[in-house]
């Protein structure tokens, strides 16, 4: 069991409930495939990824990236059991999407980078740990069910 | 993976800007490190005070971004340029290579929060690369 202190429930639901969710999930994944070209393996009926503006304008990309961040939601509200929230979505990305794990970690990073950028100075050293501490979390239940 | 023309203009170009507040990002940075990699402190035993917004680790984190600066001018030729700092963290520091790609990311981290607009993807791939070749640079006399 993960245990939390105060101060780290309080600062993930105080930057989940002041990020834009498009904005940040847009800006992260695209991000992403921009700093790790390799991660676009898994997009290839994404279209137009050829450069880094074909990237950060590609409607494909800002969906799902969306679609990432709004996912992240459901560990913001469970956090006292994460692996059990994501046990589902794990399995999925093992069996069907076939990614690998490290991606988990690749992409929790751009978000991190993403972040401090919204939040400036706000984003301090102690911020900045109980993010990353719950990303670890996140990425570590996204990677269970792998065998 | 190693910079190509157009990065290594991006790079210098990039902290030739940032120059100003290059103290500022060091510390940080440094600061970053000790707390959210509590383990990175166990190089660090010495010092009386490891706070993070104390004089000793402020002090180590200009030197560190003294360093990254040094790194910057001999781009063309990392390995060969930081021989004495490999030497140092090689022989006298010992100072595990995974701590390099850590402090990286702190690095990048406080890049983006000071230079929100700036610190572009490119220029994030550009910078992250050059990090990673200064690590390697810096490990070149391990073994």
């Amino acid at each position: 069991m993960v245990e939390w202190t105060d101060f780290e429930r309080a600062t993930i639901r105080s930057i989940f409930s002041k990020i834009d969710y498009d904005d940040v999930g847009t800006a992260a994944l695209s991000r992403c495939l921009v700093v790790y070209p390799w991660t676009q393996r898994y997009f290839g009926n994404f279209g137009n990824l050829y450069n880094a503006a074909a990237i950060q304008g590609n409607p494909m990309v800002a969906a799902h990236g969306k679609t990432v961040l709004h996912g992240l939601d459901r560990a913001v509200k469970n956090m006292d059991d994460i692996k059990a929230t994501y046990a589902e979505l794990s399995v999925l990305h093992s069996e069907k999407l076939r990614v690998d794990p490290d991606n988990f970690r690749l992409l929790a990073d751009c978000l991190t980078i993403v972040v401090a950028a919204r939040m400036g100075a706000d984003f301090t050293a102690d911020v900045q740990g109980a993010f990353q501490k719950f990303l670890a979390v996140v990425v570590s239940s996204l990677g269970r069910q792998y065998h | 993976m190693s910079l190509s023309a157009k990065e290594k203009v991006i790079v210098k170009d990039f902290f030739a800007k940032v120059s100003s507040r290059s103290d500022e990002i060091g510390a940080e940075a440094l600061a970053r490190l000790i707390v959210v990699y509590p383990q990175t402190k166990s190089y660090f035993a010495h010092w009386k005070d490891l706070s993070p917004n104390g004089a000793p680790v402020r002090k180590h984190g200009i030197t560190v971004m003294g360093g990254v600066y040094e790194a910057v001018s001999k781009i063309d030729d990392l390995a060969g340029g930081l021989l004495t700092l490999s030497e140092l963290h090689a022989f006298m520091l010992r100072v595990d290579p995974v701590n390099f790609k850590i402090l990286s990311h702190c690095i990048l981290v406080v890049l983006s929060m000071l230079f929100a607009e700036e610190f572009t993807p490119q220029i994030h791939v550009a910078v992250d690369k050059f990090l990673a070749l200064v690590a390697l640079a810096l490990s070149e006399k391990y073994r």
